[in-house]
């Protein structure tokens, strides 16, 4: 899929995030340049949710530098979305916490109904869209989220976890709705630990432990056999520290 | 959408609002003027005010509103200019209010009488004692209980004044035999009623009191237990805002025969509570 | 229990006969809480938000004063209100002593703190919750209070009613403020210490009576008018 991508390259430089003296990043650098999903992957505790919500703009770097595209990390925040690892929902209906977003960005009410139905259609929950966000089913919830995502009509879409408390069944629905972003020309990265996800789901990998970049390839050569020893060892199933 | 419940919710929010504030313009303003009398507790309670005030309206179009609390207090509140008119029972205060010129003239209304009230069982064995003072003499002696005001009001200033002639200063922490409420004179009798005590009341407060349980009557008549009221108008030249004119009228009509008739027709179970002074004209 | 049987007996006795005393208490003490309560909402709710949002030196002296506030004795601040417009007062000339307007003010005083401090609660936890997806989304701060106070509603709305039983089960201020005028600034808990002050045991616990009853009539109208809201707020 050829698409616009003036967010692309993404080039994060020499970045170190440090909390009370703990080095939860540690000079990290990469670029990537491709559309498609890139997949961070690693153990829990690696650091891939903090290394997603620095790219996000959400914390401030300690230290280096992360550019999308022309972009800085706080004007690139607009054209992204980011799914959460728990889905974040308003105490509203389903369709209201589409609204929700597309008021802050402005839309008309008439614009705002027309996405709303879309993006739930799309996500296949028009038929709960009056329903009540929190009680709906995990898997609906987060196939909730990225409908949300959708509304927004973003360049990049950013998972964190998006199906670990998820059931197969659910997992799989989010999973293919996350498959619809990168085909419709989105720049997807995702954060998971689960070997088997990545494998389904990933165009490249980053694997990260202990806050470094241990290496990064395409996902077939990195499935078919990892440069790193760490990483190898990971995706034979062995426990990482 | 929840838009319709939201909306409802708001929608019936706004509408309290509305009608909390709106409300006050329907019944809150005055119909006619008012005037703010600062008068006691016990003339209160006696029903004496809620009797004689809407006759007053009706004959000249005057509302009275009555705050009622202890005789010092409304002096102070006439003093910072808070009432129109005062109606109070101790002369030395009254007195003092007209010298230091917050009141134009002190005015005779009318008087009731204090009684001593106490357990039937009458451990200090005052009933039918006719000596105010050798009554009180005795409650001390015997270190029966008793309950005073203990509140600053006109009550409590005869009190106060009625041992002091004794040389004694319960409050003074002379004993646990003295009690000191703080309240109004319906309060300090349900103290009085549970704890078996004695106390000093006016006669109206007793006779309209509904919490009598084991209390009587005790001692009544001395001279001494004379408790006489007089009407102030708290001087427009102090606080030209006074209601001055409509506050004259309403002592004038007080004084009046119309006024005095009224007061002393004045009946609670039978019983005339206030007698009145003004058309005696007697000054001492 | 000769007193209770008595109470009961009165209250159902001036709640049949609708005694017009009875109404005009009553609907002063409803008109003068329901308004002060209102108007301390509509500050206190963006206050509290704020001061949950929003870091500025001083905040955790500010968020103790709040919840310190909310033990402000009825009578004291009766009194600072009654020093406050008394006519030898700074606020004298207005007249506002002995009217109905400061018995709202006062109680506004009362009711502040709480609706004030139980928000900042709310939207503080709220906010934890929602944080980083309100970044995420690019939320600006008005937008954040807004989202987090009607996301927060079913806690506010309790919060509102804390403060309005507050208001309608005090005397201390309104009493003094109000100086317990019939017809004019009489509600029902300056009756009943009234009643009680004569003596009349059984009249003042029969208002006792009806004052609950008319505290659970407003609260299930809100939980009712609430109700389908309700159902979407757990």
């Amino acid at each position: 899929m050829q698409s616009q991508h003036h967010m692309l390259p993404l080039v994060v430089n020499g970045v170190s995030y440090v909390v009370n003296g703990k080095a939860i990043i540690e000079d990290v650098s990469f670029t990537i340049e491709d559309a498609g999903l890139t997949v961070l992957l690693g153990p829990n505790g690696a650091g891939k949710s903090s290394l997603l919500k620095l790219c996000h703009g959400l914390w401030p770097l300690s230290s280096g530098s992360i550019r999308w595209g022309d972009a800085d990390v706080q004007d690139a925040k607009q054209k992204q979305a980011m799914v959460f690892q728990r889905p974040v929902l308003l105490r509203r209906s389903a369709a209201e916490n589409v609204d929700h977003v597309l008021k802050l960005r402005g839309a008309s009410s008439a614009d705002r109904a027309r996405v709303i139905e879309e993006s739930l259609e799309w996500a296949g929950l028009a038929d709960i869209a009056d329903m009540p966000a929190r009680k709906l089913s995990g898997g609906e919830q987060q196939s909730l989220t990225i409908a949300r995502a959708w509304a927004l009509n973003p360049e990049v879409l950013l998972l964190d976890e998006p199906t670990a408390n998820l059931d197969p069944a659910a997992t799989r629905r989010v999973e293919d709705l996350i498959r619809s972003f990168a085909e419709a020309g989105k720049k997807v990265i995702m954060a998971t630990h689960n070997i088997a996800q990545a494998r389904r789901l990933a165009d490249e990998v980053l694997f990260l432990n202990h806050g470094r970049l241990l290496e990064q390839a395409p996902a077939e050569q990195f499935m078919s056999g990892p440069s790193d020893p760490l990483a190898a060892r990971f995706i034979a199933g062995e426990l990482v520290e | 959408m929840e838009t319709p419940q939201k909306k409802l919710l708001t929608g019936a929010i706004v509408l309290a609002g509305l009608a909390a504030l709106g409300s006050y313009a329907l019944l809150s303003s005055p119909k006619g003027t008012t005037i703010t009398l600062a008068s006691t507790t016990s003339t209160e309670n006696s029903g004496l005010l809620g009797y004689l005030l809407p006759i007053f309206k009706g004959e000249s179009g005057i509302g009275v509103r009555v705050v009622a609390v202890g005789t010092g207090q409304a002096m102070r509140m006439a003093m910072k200019g808070d009432a129109d008119v005062v109606l109070v029972h101790h002369r030395p205060s009254e007195e003092l209010f007209v010298e230091e010129g917050y009141g134009v003239e002190r005015i005779s209304v009318m008087h009731n009488d204090f009684i001593i009230v106490g357990p039937a069982s009458d451990p200090a064995g005052i009933k039918g004692v006719t000596d105010v003072a050798a009554a009180l003499g005795r409650v001390r002696s015997s270190r029966a209980p008793f309950v005073s005001r203990g509140d600053d009001s006109g009550t409590h200033k005869r009190e106060l004044s009625l041992w002091g002639a004794l040389g004694l200063q319960p409050g003074d922490d002379d004993g646990d035999w003295y009690r000191e409420s703080g309240s109004g004179q319906g309060a300090t009798l349900n103290v009085a009623s549970e704890m078996d005590a004695y106390c000093l009341s006016d006669r109206a407060s007793w006779v309209t009191f509904g919490n009598k349980r084991g209390l009587e009557l005790l001692v009544e008549g001395d001279p001494l237990l004379l408790n006489p009221y007089s009407v102030i108008l708290v001087n427009p030249q102090k606080y030209p805002h006074i209601k001055a004119p409509e506050g004259q009228q309403f002592i004038d009509w007080l004084v009046s025969e119309r006024g005095q008739q009224l007061i002393a027709a004045y009946r609670v179970e039978g019983q005339q509570l206030f007698f009145p002074d003004a058309l005696e004209a007697t000054e001492e | 229990m000769n007193e209770f049987s008595n109470a009961f007996r009165t209250a159902l006795h001036l709640l049949v006969e609708m005694d017009p005393g009875l109404l005009e208490v009553v609907l002063l003490s409803l008109r003068v809480s329901l308004s002060a309560v209102i108007l301390a909402a509509v500050f206190a709710l963006p206050l509290g938000a704020f001061v949950a949002l929003t870091q500025f030196p001083g905040r955790r002296g500010v968020v103790i004063l709040m919840n310190a506030m909310m033990s402000l004795p009825p009578v004291v601040v009766g009194l600072v209100i009654y020093l406050l417009l008394s006519r030898t007062g700074p606020l004298g000339t207005t007249g506002l002593l002995f009217t109905p307007t400061a018995m709202v003010i006062a109680q506004c005083v009362l009711v502040f703190p709480i609706i004030a401090a139980l928000t900042r609660q709310t939207v503080f936890d709220l906010h934890e919750e929602y944080d980083e997806y309100l970044r995420s989304v690019g939320a600006g701060t008005r937008q954040k209070i807004a989202t987090l106070l009607w996301d927060g509603r079913a806690r506010l709305l309790t919060a509102i009613l804390a403060g309005f039983g507050r208001a309608i089960a005090e005397v201390g201020a309104v009493i003094i403020v109000g100086g317990n005028i019939l017809h004019s600034t009489r509600v029902m808990t300056t009756t009943i210490a009234l009643e009680t002050s004569k003596g009349d045991l059984g009249m003042a616990l029969g208002l006792g009576i009806i004052l609950v009853l008319i505290a659970v009539a407003v609260n299930t109208a809100v939980v009712t008018i609430g109700g389908g809201a309700n159902q979407r707020t757990v």
